[in-house]
Formats: C-alpha cells, sequence, structure tokens
C-alpha cells in the first residue's frame, strides 16, 4: 500500500472563527509535498488534525487509510510528525529521548541505539548525545525534534516549518535530510514560508489561505499554470541609468515585455519565454554599453505565484 | 491491533499494545521524577518528618507509646494524610496540565499511543512514586515502633491501614489528575488539590455534621478518619448511615471501615475517570 494523506471535507471552526475550511487533499505515494501559505492560513491546523492533537468540526483526516479520530494508534502508527516545535522533558539527554520515542513505537531494543546514533548524526547532534536536553539552544533542540520524526524510518512524515530556529546551514541540512528521505519510498507533508526550500525539495505543492485550499498541482504545472509563459530577471549595472535608457533601450528590446526600476542601479525585466530569452537579452543588454554587469533570475517563478495568488483575496 | 508496520522499511517495528505503553511510559516518567528531583525533595521531606517524629517520641513518650493503638493511630493515622497529598501534588499535580503548559505535549502526542495510555502511564507513575514515599514513611514509623513495642510492633490494623491508605491515595491521586485534566495551567491544579485536601473537605464535613446534621459521608476527609479510626479497641466496619445521631446538640459520625473504603474507591474512579474524560476531549491547540 503506497502512503497516503487524505482530508475529507476537513473543517475546523475555533469558535465563530473557521480556521479550515472544507479541505479536500488527497496525497498518495512516494513524494514531497510542500504545504504553503500565509501566516494563520491554516497550515499547522491542517497538520494538528492530521495527528489528532485537535479535533474535527467536520470531516475527516485520514493517514494510510485510517482516520485518526476513530483509530489514532494505527493512523499514527507509521508517522513521523514535527508540529509547533516541541518542548522536549529538559531532564532528558537527547539519546535518553529518542530512547524512549523509539521504545513506544515499537523499534525492537536491538536496532535502536544504531537508528538513535543514525539519526542523530544526521541531524549533527553527535556531540551533544548524551548531554541535558534542558541546556540546549532552541535550534539544537528542534534537530533533536527532527531526528525525533526519523528515528524508526517511517512512511509518512508530516513536518511544520521544520527549519524554524535553525541556522542558515541548519536550514541546509533540513534540505538535505529530506531530499535524501525522498530516496526511499516515502510520503513528505512539509509545511514552509521558505520558498526556495520548497522548490529545491518538493515535487508538489498545495497552497492555501484564509483555511481554504487554491491549488494543489505538481510544481511544473504549477510553473507553467500560473507564470503564463513569462520570465523576469534582475539586471544590475556599473552605474546609475538614465530613466530614458531604460524606457528606450533595454524597454524595446526584442522579446522584452516591461522594464521596471528597482534602483538607480538595477531594473527587473520581464521577458517573453524562458531560457532562450533570457539569453537573447544578455547579448543585446552587452551591445548597449550600458555597463550592464549581472543578470540573475528575479527570485522563484514560485514566489511571483504565491504573492500574486495571496494578494487575490485583499 | 499492534498493526505490523514500517515492513517494507528498513526499521522492521511493531507498534506495542497499549498496556505496554502504560508500563513503557510509566517507567520514563518515573526516572523523570528522580531525574527532575522532585523525588528526592519529597524523600527528604518524609525523612525530616520521620526524623522530627522519632525525637519527639524519644523525648516524650508518655501516652502516645502505651500501646500500638495510641502510636500508629497518632503517626500513621494523623500523619500519613499529609504525606498523602504532598506526593499526589509532587507527582500528580502537573502530569496532564504540564504537557500544555510546557509544550512537551507536541513530542508525545504525535506517537501512535492512545490518550488513555498516556493517562494511566503517568498514572501509574505517579501512584507508585507515591507509594514509595509512603513505605519508606512506614518504615521509619515501624523502625519506631519496634524500639518500643518489640514484638508487639505489628498490630494486625497496621496492615488494613496501610490498605486504606493507599486506597485514599488513589482517590487523592484521581482528584489531582481530573485538576490537572481540567487546567491547562498546572499551579491552579496544585492550589486546588491542596487546598481541598488540607482543609476544604474537613471544614464542609465540619458543616455537614454540626449545621446540618447529616451523616458526611459524600466528604472524603469523612471517609480517609479510618486510617487512624481503625486503631480504635472497636473499629466499626459496616456502614454508619443508619446510626442514629447522638441525643444532645452536637451529632456525631464515625465511618465504618468498609464504607470509607467504599467512598475512597467511589471518590478514585469518579475523578480519575472524569480526568481521563476531560483528557480524552482536550486539544492541543
Ligand atoms: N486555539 C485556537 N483558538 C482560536 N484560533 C486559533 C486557534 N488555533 C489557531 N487559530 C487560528 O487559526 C488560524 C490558522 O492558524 P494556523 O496555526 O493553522 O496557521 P498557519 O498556517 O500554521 O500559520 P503560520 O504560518 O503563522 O504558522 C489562525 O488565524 C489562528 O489564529
Ligand atoms: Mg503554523
Amino acid at each position: 500500500m503506497a502512503p497516503s494523506i487524505e482530508t475529507i471535507g476537513l473543517t475546523k471552526r475555533f469558535g465563530p472563527f473557521t480556521a479550515l475550511d472544507n479541505l479536500n487533499l488527497k496525497l498518495e505515494g512516494s513524494k514531497c509535498v510542500g504545504f504553503l501559505g500565509p501566516n494563520g492560513a491554516g497550515k499547522t491546523t491542517t497538520l494538528k488534525l492530521l495527528t489528532d492533537m485537535i479535533f474535527p468540526t467536520s470531516g475527516d483526516a485520514r493517514v494510510n487509510g485510517v482516520s485518526v479520530r476513530e483509530r489514532r494508534k494505527e493512523a499514527l502508527a507509521d508517522t513521523g510528525v514535527l508540529i509547533e516545535t516541541p518542548e522536549i522533558y529538559p531532564s532528558l539527554t537527547p539519546t535518553e529521548a529518542l530512547e524512549m520515542v523509539a521504545d513506544l513505537r515499537g523499534v525492537p531494543a536491538a536496532e535502536r541505539q544504531d537508528r538513535i546514533r543514525t539519526v542523530l548524526g544526521e541531524v549533527k547532534m553527535t556531540d551533544w548525545a548524551d548531554q541535558r536536553v534542558g541546556r540546549m539552544s532552541k535550534g539544537m533542540k528542534q534537530r533533536i525534534n527532527i531526528a525525533a520524526a526519523l528515528v524508526h524510518d517511517p512512511s509518512v512524515l508530516m513536518l511544520d516549518e521544520p527549519s524554524t530556529g535553525l541556522d542558515p546551514r541548519g536550514m541546509a541540512e533540513v534540505r538535505t535530510i529530506v531530499r535524501d528521505l525522498k530516496q526511499s519510498r516515502r510520503l513528505i507533508f512539509l509545511s514552509s514560508h521558505i520558498l526556495s526550500e520548497v522548490v529545491d525539495v518538493c515535487d508538489e505543492v498545495a497552497l492555501i489561505d484564509r483555511g481554504k485550499l487554491l491549488f494543489y498541482d505538481t510544481l511544473e504545472n504549477v510553473t507553467a499554470r500560473f507564470s503564463g509563459g513569462f520570465t523576469s530577471v534582475d539586471v544590475a549595472f556599473a552605474r546609475p541609468l538614465a530613466p530614458e535608457d531604460v524606457a528606450q533601450k533595454i524597454g524595446t528590446l526584442p522579446g522584452v515585455a516591461g522594464v521596471q526600476t528597482l534602483d538607480p542601479k538595477r531594473v527587473r525585466v520581464r521577458l517573453n519565454g524562458g531560457v532562450e530569452a533570457q539569453e537573447r537579452l544578455l547579448e543585446a543588454l552587452a551591445g548597449l554599453h550600458l555597463g550592464a554587469i549581472s543578470i540573475a533570475d528575479s527570485g522563484s517563478a514560485l514566489e511571483e505565484i504565491y504573492l500574486s495568488q495571496i494578494s487575490r483575496g485583499d | 491491533m499492534a498493526a505490523e508496520v514500517g515492513a517494507a522499511r528498513s526499521v522492521a517495528r511493531k507498534v506495542p499494545e497499549s498496556f505496554e505503553q502504560v508500563t513503557k511510559l510509566a517507567r520514563y516518567q518515573l526516572r523523570e521524577y528522580v531525574r527532575s528531583r522532585r523525588f528526592v525533595a519529597l524523600l527528604v521531606i518524609v525523612i525530616a518528618i520521620g526524623a522530627i517524629l522519632t525525637v519527639v517520641l524519644a523525648h516524650f513518650r508518655g501516652l502516645l507509646v502505651s500501646d500500638t493503638a495510641a502510636f500508629y493511630g497518632s503517626f500513621w493515622g494523623g500523619a500519613v494524610d499529609l504525606i498523602i497529598i504532598l506526593s499526589a501534588v509532587f507527582f500528580g499535580g502537573d502530569a496532564i496540565a504540564g504537557e500544555f503548559q510546557n509544550k512537551t505535549g507536541y513530542f508525545l502526542m504525535g506517537l501512535p499511543i492512545r490518550r488513555g495510555a498516556v493517562y494511566a502511564g503517568k498514572f501509574l507513575a505517579a501512584f507508585l512514586a507515591s507509594v514509595a514515599i509512603l513505605l519508606i514513611y512506614l518504615a521509619i514509623l515501624l523502625l519506631n515502633g519496634i524500639y518500643y513495642f518489640h514484638a508487639n510492633a505489628f498490630p494486625w490494623q497496621l496492615g488494613v491501614a496501610l490498605v486504606l491508605a493507599l486506597v485514599y491515595l488513589a482517590a487523592v491521586m484521581g482528584a489531582t489528575f481530573f485538576f490537572s485534566s481540567l487546567f491547562k495551567i498546572s499551579a491552579y491544579g496544585f492550589v486546588l488539590t491542596a487546598i481541598l485536601f488540607l482543609f476544604g473537605f474537613s471544614l464542609l464535613a465540619d458543616v455537614a455534621t454540626d449545621l446540618v446534621k447529616i451523616e458526611p459521608w459524600m466528604i472524603i476527609s469523612y471517609a480517609e478518619s479510618t486510617i487512624g479510626s481503625v486503631f480504635a479497641t472497636n473499629p466499626n466496619w459496616g456502614f454508619t448511615g443508619v446510626q442514629t445521631v447522638a441525643p444532645i446538640v452536637g451529632a456525631s459520625w464515625s465511618a465504618g471501615i468498609g464504607e470509607g473504603i467504599v467512598i475512597m474507591i467511589g471518590y478514585f474512579l469518579i475523578s480519575a475517570l472524569g480526568g481521563l474524560w476531560l483528557f480524552e476531549r482536550e486539544e492541543f491547540s
């Protein structure tokens, strides 16, 4: 049976406020699904409903085909969960905390120490394996939380902003871990605010806003659907540009659909087409002798889609 | 329901049966009591109480050591409830509320474990830690008893009084867990349990007896008095609800031992199950 996460008409109200509104989502198979949405969109709410930490007002949440509300133990048997930056009993050491998790999850005693060493290595906590958790920093605790979600090698992973509190290297390590995890048959549901992280490791994205699902599709389909065949690049110059140069020289180059001045020495150029359009722009800019020194993707396409979709409702 | 999981994965495993999870969790919780020095703190308190009582006895002797009934009646019957209440508050006070308040619940509740198993595991741990404390107090008492009464230091009533104390402990722990589930802030549970059991209930019992003039069987401090009254010459075993009221101004009742046990078990069941009912419905939001 392929790993799966499913929400059926899942709705959660807090008093009069609807945090999640009739969410229908079915994730199945081995892949990483990015879960995006602005603050308060309902991502954590969804993940808590999927782990029976909170209870739906209506609808159902199923993991591997089992309703978490009806049979939480069975539904969560093969999942690794990281939600809301949990605190770990301060008197325990990382090794002991993971022992408890592995023991309660039924990892055989013979394999426990091996697994614990492996996952502590993956999150770079080997050197602190036997220090008390109580004295550790937020980022170190988060690393242990990640290790706890992995220690039993689950087929379904639900991670709520796993990079929270991590330093840049920690964030990069999380990406590597998630990418490695994808190698074996596994479904990963990853909520994140870091779009580059999602583009980097995920195959599919679901976007929610104000408790409603806006779309769920593969990254390619999303990009193709929403970008309308445009790309945009930022060009930097060695010296300030004259406004008429921007409009008349750059704006009229072949393939350029629009130019926007970011600052006197930087413009954002919207192009008709993909990489070949960028190639032509680069050559044409060189010919203009305006002092162009660099050209770069203006940021991920996903970011533009995200911003355009989210701001729509305002 | 211990479904084989992760069969296709590198770590083959089987989620333990719920009762196994209860004992496993209890074991980790007991270690936590030791680590967090909570157990040691209470141990120090109990040993201090034991030391004081030993010194007081050695100094005054008198009526207190005139016979075993007076001795155990005062030092078990009269003091053990304080130790029980302290243990319940120390070990059970934040058992449930702490999971919410300290956000450790997010660590625990992502695991494939029923809420009932979490509750039972924590209850078991708190109960066993308290029993250990009680037994240490009993040991101190027995050492004194042996010193003063030699071979006569083990009246049969002591066994009954121990059972009564354990049942009372279950009831107090039940109430503690109830309050711990009711409030997401540990301190509320601590304070309420302590106030109710230290004076609240006995105050209510007095009101029932003296003002309303009814048998205060519904108040647990009434049942708790059996822990001491079992040492009386003629302990009352049956229900006392039908006893006639003393004809003079102040009405008075004394609980029978059987009655006491029934009442305390009733308190235990209602409060412990009520706490579980609350915990099953509580959201980690
Ligand atoms: N216990 C609660 N009581 C009332 N409202 C709540 C509760 N929990 C969450 N909410 C509301 O539900 C909405 C969704 O919250 P949620 O935590 O799911 O957002 P999120 O998408 O995870 O946001 P973020 O990116 O900031 O983590 C928010 O408006 C939040 O205020
Ligand atoms: Mg969130």
